[in-house]
């Protein structure tokens, strides 16, 4: 083995944290310490920052709802998703293809683009500032991704799988759920991170299908920047607590990760 | 081109093996000789890969010494061992074509272009690879990937050995014997030394002038397919190699002859003193039990037609002993006995045969 | 892979996902379509106005200028990001425990929400409260991303390397992981150097996941908005202004729905085709 290899992993991911380590240690400064003097380290260490964010409704809030619609989206997602891909790696029909390639553009429509007309939709059919109306403003660009996912894992499966079940008796169903969804298991569990993580960190769309009801976290803190200015401090701590689930998901599928990539399609 | 000799070598995986099961190859010897044509024949996890990448340089031995020739290379890599690997699956270079394929390892030993131009058309022909030179390899069908693996070893002239690591498995069966066949005819033209790891014993006889039968990380046998029939030197060889399997009894000693559930079992293998071994067994194969007027009582349990002879399973009380009748032979229906070939009944203690 | 069998009836299984995904895209596809070709004065009284949009669009110098901006960053970004993905997955170990705590680390910026990432780097980046900008500012060198076009691009790429280039490492990584043993061994023996074994053996068992990250980078950084937004507002001045944040502005800012209709459609169609070009010509490549 060449020496030092592990050298640019290391500074990669100390170059990852730096940002990171800012806004956390920010997040337990006074206002006061942070205008006033340049510290690599709280001289005065608070956790005011995080009281009021857990105290205050609008903030601990916004983050069952980001939860709620995150959550929400990944199950609709990938339940949606499960059967049609099923359908394009094991049939043959009307139009497939282009189906196929239709949802695939989706993933390809900046969310701009889209931002004044779901606003417009969502509002006709009296969604507007409801946890479902972003878990489905979501599905635009998660269906896709599941779909084009689970299709990958679904084409590993040899067909004789199936043929075995459909022999022994299984009726459709019961074989897909007994049989076919734990073989795909790691594959259902890729899809999922991914629609956890891109509802997760999308925020043009939530925000814009939203108020207060339904606020996400990630908006709250938007407003709290660009009303109250220089509350740096509390910025950091909602942020803070806007990377932990994000962590905590990466933690879970650690070992899923570089295999789910192998072996499926992303 | 040189004698390959492992001398007192031994691998373990883990760190710091300690007890006997944590050595996946257990203390061995073993020559080989110089144009030989070699099978290593063993069940899944004996040892067999790992025995072939010590040899190869992709494993370096925990203990013990590899020599090729008069030099040691225990610590040498593999590229400065000429040693050539064909691997189990097919390892082509995907964006090369054939040509480009077969050039490789010569022009990656910086060798002349023109030599290389000769040497590549060279193998390419003996290979029945020279149509499809210009092809990309990825193209190909898994058969012709692995003539191309092997190819990447012959081209070089100054190879020691060439190792096969169960080429055969992705080949289709009708495939199989003609690669297989090719291998012999090439082995008696280039005269390299080649090793073939396979656990298809079929594989193994025709393919090997000597086989080196191994079991649990030890090499139990190593012999021409003949001794290996007739002169199993431990019951696993019995079992591995032969179809039916060798019959292994559970005997008793009296007098140097061994004792079959209280009959003498008459053999011209006697044992000279009592082995240390705890377990005594006798060993026949199927092909030396035959139907006798007196011997063994036994009841036939079950026949089965084989084509030019039958294989009948045969019961003495809760003992199964197979043996093979030839075609047309008329069984016994009642009252039947069976005699082994003293020839070839042999004494095991522990496994081994006792000599 | 067996032939797929024909089956009319799937069209039952994929039903679901062909209404959500059609109310989500087709109805807002429509309204937008309808916008382009119209011009309002309010009170939802609309005129017909035919292509007259997206001429106005096409000959705008201000779309030219965002367009051209997009283009420069995502050029930078794919320039910058796939070759260092590349060089961090080819470095990371392969086994062992340091591959979960690699990859722990690695993915941690792919699941902040996208608006935090930008305030994260803002508060970062200050020429006064920064990390980064302190440390920048302390060598010597002037830099302040509010006030200078050239350090606020400077911090968006620097931004979107930090955000995106794991997506990559992980992705490379993987293509590397199936790369069964024999093929090192195989290369061991025939003598290829760590070039050669890069060249003919980790890049093009690579191809397949690369050709992946590079569309999903090339279509996500075309896309991107909140986080430039977040972090420089499109400023100084319009300097890093993307085509999403100039869209944003004209449909929700200045409420000019007739262009801002007729522009999306036009960005729409812009990554579309432009995936469509990346795509066919590396899967050419592949069939070659």
């Amino acid at each position: 083995m060449r020496k030092a290899t592990w050298l640019a992993p290391t500074l990669y991911i100390l170059f990852l944290m730096l940002p990171i380590y800012w806004l956390v240690i920010m997040s337990f400064k006074t206002t006061n310490e942070i205008l006033s003097v340049f510290t690599l380290w709280p001289q005065d260490f608070t956790l005011e920052n995080y009281e009021k964010i857990f105290t205050d409704s609008t903030w601990y809030n916004g983050y069952f709802n980001s939860l709620a619609y995150v959550l929400m989206n990944t199950v609709i997602a990938v339940t949606a998703a499960l059967p049609a891909a099923y359908a394009f790696s094991r049939y043959r029909f009307l139009g497939d293809k282009h189906l196929f390639f239709w949802l695939l553009t989706n993933r390809m429509a900046p969310p701009a683009v889209f931002a004044l007309p779901f606003f417009q939709l969502y509002s006709a059919v009296n969604l507007f500032d409801t946890h479902i109306a972003v878990a489905l403003a979501h599905t635009l660009f998660n269906i896709p991704l599941a779909v084009w996912i689970l299709e990958g894992f679904m084409s590993g499966v040899p067909k004789e799988l199936d043929e075995t079940a459909y022999v022994d008796g299984y009726p459709f169903w019961r074989f897909f759920l007994r049989i076919f969804m734990p073989t795909i298991a790691a594959g259902i569990g890729v899809a999922a991170f991914f629609c956890f993580m891109f509802s997760w960190v999308e925020l043009l769309l939530a925000k814009t299908l939203t108020s207060v009801a339904a606020k996400p976290i990630a908006a709250t803190m938007t407003r709290t920047a660009s009303t109250s200015g220089y509350e740096l401090g509390l910025l950091a701590a909602a942020g803070t607590l806007t990377i932990i689930p994000g962590a905590f998901v990466i933690y879970f599928v650690r070992n899923y990760i570089a295999k789910g990539f192998a072996l499926g399609r992303v | 081109m040189s004698k390959i000799s492992l001398t007192d070598m031994r691998h373990s995986y883990l760190a710091n093996p300690e007890a006997e099961e944590d050595w996946a190859l257990k203390k061995m010897s073993v020559d080989w000789s110089d144009g030989g044509a070699y099978a290593l024949l063993g069940p899944s996890g004996c040892g067999k890969t790992t025995l072939l990448n010590i040899i190869s340089g992709l494993l370096t031995p925990t203990e013990g010494t590899v020599w090729f020739g008069d030099a040691e290379v225990t610590n040498v890599p593999p590229d400065r061992r000429n040693i050539a690997q064909v691997f189990q699956f097919p390892v082509v270079y995907d964006t090369m074509s054939v040509y480009d394929n077969l050039a490789f390892p010569l022009r990656n030993r910086g060798i002349a272009e023109d030599d290389v131009d000769r040497r590549v058309r060279e193998i390419a022909a003996m290979l029945e690879l020279d149509a499809m030179l210009s092809r990309r390899a990825a193209g190909l069908t898994a058969d012709g990937k692995q003539k191309i693996s092997l190819g990447r070893g012959l081209v070089r002239d100054d190879v020691n050995a060439i190792l096969f690591d169960e080429p055969l498995t992705v080949i289709d069966p009708h495939l199989k014997w003609v690669l297989r066949s090719k291998l012999k005819e090439l082995h008696q033209r280039v005269g390299t030394t080649m090793i073939y790891v396979t656990h298809d014993q079929t594989e193994a006889l025709t393919f090997a002038d000597q086989v080196v039968v191994m079991h649990e990380g030890t090499v139990v046998q190593i012999g021409t397919p003949v001794e290996l029939f007739e002169h199993p030197r431990h019951t696993f060889v019995g079992h591995f190699i032969g179809s039916p399997g060798m019959n292994v009894l559970p005997c008793a000693l009296e007098g140097g002859a061994p004792m079959f559930s209280g009959m003498a079992v008459p053999t011209d293998h006697p044992v000279a003193h009592r082995p240390d071994g705890e377990r005594l067994e006798i060993g026949v194969r199927p092909e030396f039990v035959s139907f006798a007027q007196q011997g063994i009582p036994v009841e036939i349990v079950r026949v089965s037609d084989a084509g030019r002879f039958s294989i009948v399973d045969t019961r003495h009380g809760e003992h199964l002993i197979k043996l093979l009748a030839p075609e047309g032979e008329e069984l016994p229906s009642e009252d039947a006995h069976i005699r082994f070939d003293p020839g070839h009944t042999q004494v095991y203690a522990d496994g081994w045969m006792v000599s | 892979m067996a032939a797929k069998t024909h089956n009319p009836k799937a069209w039952l299984f994929v039903l679901p996902v062909v209404i959500l995904v059609a109310f989500n895209a087709l109805i807002p596809l429509m309204t937008v379509v309808n916008y382009s070709v119209q011009e309002t004065f309010g009170d939802n009284v609309f005129f017909w106005e035919g292509v007259g949009w997206f001429e106005q669009v096409l000959h705008s110098e201000r779309f030219h200028a965002s367009l051209l901006r997009q283009l420069t960053f995502t050029g930078i970004i794919l320039a910058i990001e796939v070759p260092l993905g590349v060089a961090i997955a080819l470095t990371m170990p392969k086994k062992g425990p340091w591959v979960s705590v690699c990859l722990v680390f690695m993915a941690m910026p792919l699941l902040i929400p996208w608006n935090v990432v930008g305030a994260m780097w803002n508060i970062f980046a200050l020429p006064d409260l920064g990390l980064l900008g302190r440390a920048i500012n302390g060598m010597g060198i002037d830099y302040n991303f509010t006030q200078q076009p050239g350090s606020a691009w400077f911090t968006t790429i620097l931004m979107d390397v930090w955000h995106w280039t794991s997506l990559v490492v992980l992705l490379a990584y993987a293509g590397l992981r199936s790369i069964p043993d024999a093929y090192y061994q195989a290369a061991k023996i025939d003598g290829a150097s760590s070039w050669a074994v890069f060249r003919h053996i980790q890049l093009p068992k690579m191809k397949r996941v690369l050709t992946i990250a590079i569309l999903l980078r090339f279509m996500d950084s075309f896309m991107i908005y909140t986080e430039p937004f977040v972090l420089t507002g499109g400023g100084p001045g319009n300097s890093t202004t993307f085509l999403s944040i100039d869209l944003v502005k004209i449909a929700l800012g200045q409420f000019d729905l007739g262009p801002a209709a007729a522009m999306s459609l036009i960005y729409f169609l812009i990554v579309l085709l432009l995936s469509w070009i990346f795509y066919t010509l590396m899967m050419r490549n592949e069939a070659q």
